[in-house]
């Protein structure tokens, strides 16, 4: 992958929270268009490596780059740019229960993009046919099921159409039925060619629609490579394990 | 020895209006002040946080009475003489600011983190995050608390009495006095306060089972 083409440059990570030390020097590259599936077991810190690259957590050291710019930077102006950049869609949707399913969308685009009414409820309803729940707009969030909520929350970081979309373990708390719609969302914005990075444990949606596959173990990058080939010959004990206990 | 007759039961009435007067005063005058004690409890700067967290221990651990006695007389003897009302109305507000601040603080706080989380991420800044999206379910949530102690101010407006303030219950010691039917006297003074808590008391109940069952 050219250099050049990288969205996401990840370089050398570290966090601490603490004594304990999640990240250890983490690296990789996304290049735009690119789907990318984060694995591992609980606690590889898989999930604060998202939750570092969103801007919710900050580094001790290394260097977080999204579209040339550089996140954890003090000041409002980066990161006013960094959530023009980037989504993030959340383990347990975090939806606003007290607006309606048009307003958890329509909230960010007429408060931080300055739309008009109009072209706010516009754009609602365009994302949520995106996700399929067009028939959902004036409900609440408390009356969709866990998987419509997901989609909604999918919906809502659509409508600020950033550049790279991130999930945090999406379907985990989602029953099988629900994680495949979850699923099948995530796999048409993956076909688009929205830039994804993915923390999860689908290993059947990894192989299926990432075209890379990052394994982590005890804060680093254990193993990493495109899908197929990464599953077919897995090169680490640790990943063959994961792998066998997925299956 | 005067005998006890409707009109002293009116003149009681009479009273129980300026008790009113008085829990309305305290519970404006303390949302005023308690709204920016919460935001101030919960702010990222250490400094506000202290400052409110002081004031609020400070009142919390100080008896009403005491507040009471100094900005009436105390006050009064620098040279700021109040009058009743505004003494009882004074200190009222700074207790009740003091209680709700920290009921409101304790719901602000209630909110979950990830609501934080989510609205950053769309971008809203700390102003926007707070005013469209923490304090509506906030507000949810401190209702039925709220009304609650609102009960507590109108008990606590009694104490307006020992500093001469003709409310309720100063009323119902003055008939008292001329007529000496204290049993009669102070069960009506009684009976008032509980008619005017008693619906408070059931609205904060209600509104308390409405808030569990929205969830």
């Amino acid at each position: 992958m050219p250099a050049d083409e990288a969205i996401v440059r990840i370089e050398n990570v570290v966090k601490e929270f603490g004594p304990l030390r999640v990240l250890d020097g983490v690296g990789f590259d996304v290049a735009r268009g690119q789907t990318v599936a984060i694995v591992g077991r609980s606690g590889s810190g898989k999930s604060t490596l998202l939750r570092c690259i969103a801007g919710l957590e900050t580094v001790q050291d290394g260097r977080i780059e999204v579209c040339g710019h550089a996140v954890g930077r003090p000041g409002s102006a980066a990161r006013a740019q960094l959530r023009r950049d980037v989504g993030m869609v959340f383990q347990s949707y975090n939806l606003f229960p007290h607006l309606t399913v048009e307003r958890n969308i329509t909230l960010a685009l007429t408060l931080v993009k300055k739309e008009s009414k109009g072209e706010a409820k516009k754009r609602a309803a365009d994302v949520l046919g995106l996700v399929g729940l067009t028939d959902k707009l004036h409900s609440y969030p408390e009356q969709l099921s866990g998987g419509q909520q997901q989609r909604v929350a999918i919906a809502r970081s659509l409508a600020l159409q950033p550049q790279v979309m991130l999930f945090d373990e999406v379907t985990s708390a989602l029953d099988p039925e629900l994680t495949a719609e979850v699923l099948a969302v995530m796999e048409d914005l993956a076909r688009r060619g929205m830039t994804m990075i993915s923390v999860t444990h689908e290993m059947g949606f990894a192989r299926r629609v990432a075209d890379l596959v990052v394994f982590m173990h005890q804060g680093k990058v254990w193993e990493t490579g495109p899908t197929a080939e990464l599953f077919a010959n897995p090169r680490t004990a640790e990943f063959r394990q994961f792998v066998g206990s997925e299956l | 020895m005067i005998q006890l007759s409707a009109n002293h039961l009116l003149y009681l009435l009479e009273a129980a209006r300026w008790t009113i007067v008085l829990s309305l005063i305290a519970f404006v005058g303390g949302a005023v002040v308690g709204l920016p004690l919460a935001l101030m409890r919960v702010s990222k700067s250490g400094l506000l946080r202290v400052l409110a967290g002081g004031y609020i221990q400070l009142i919390q651990g100080t008896p009403l009475l005491i507040v009471l006695f100094l900005s009436y007389f105390g006050l009064g003897i620098l040279g700021y003489k109040l009058i009743p009302l505004i003494a009882a109305g004074i200190s009222l507000t700074l207790y009740a600011a003091a209680f709700l601040g920290e009921i409101w603080r304790g719901c602000i706080e209630a909110v979950p983190r990830t609501q934080w989380e989510a609205s950053d991420c769309l971008g809203l800044s700390r102003v926007q995050q707070y005013a469209y999206v923490i304090l509506p379910q906030a507000v949810r949530l401190a209702i039925p608390p709220t009304v609650g102690f609102m009960v507590q101010i109108v008990k606590n407006t009694s104490l307006a009495s020992v500093i001469g303030f003709v409310e309720l219950s100063r009323a119902g010691q003055i008939v008292n006095n001329s007529t000496f039917e204290p049993f009669v006297i102070f069960a009506s003074v009684g009976a008032i306060y509980f008619a005017l808590c008693y619906p408070l008391s059931i609205a904060a109940r209600t509104l308390e089972r409405r808030a569990h069952a929205g969830r």
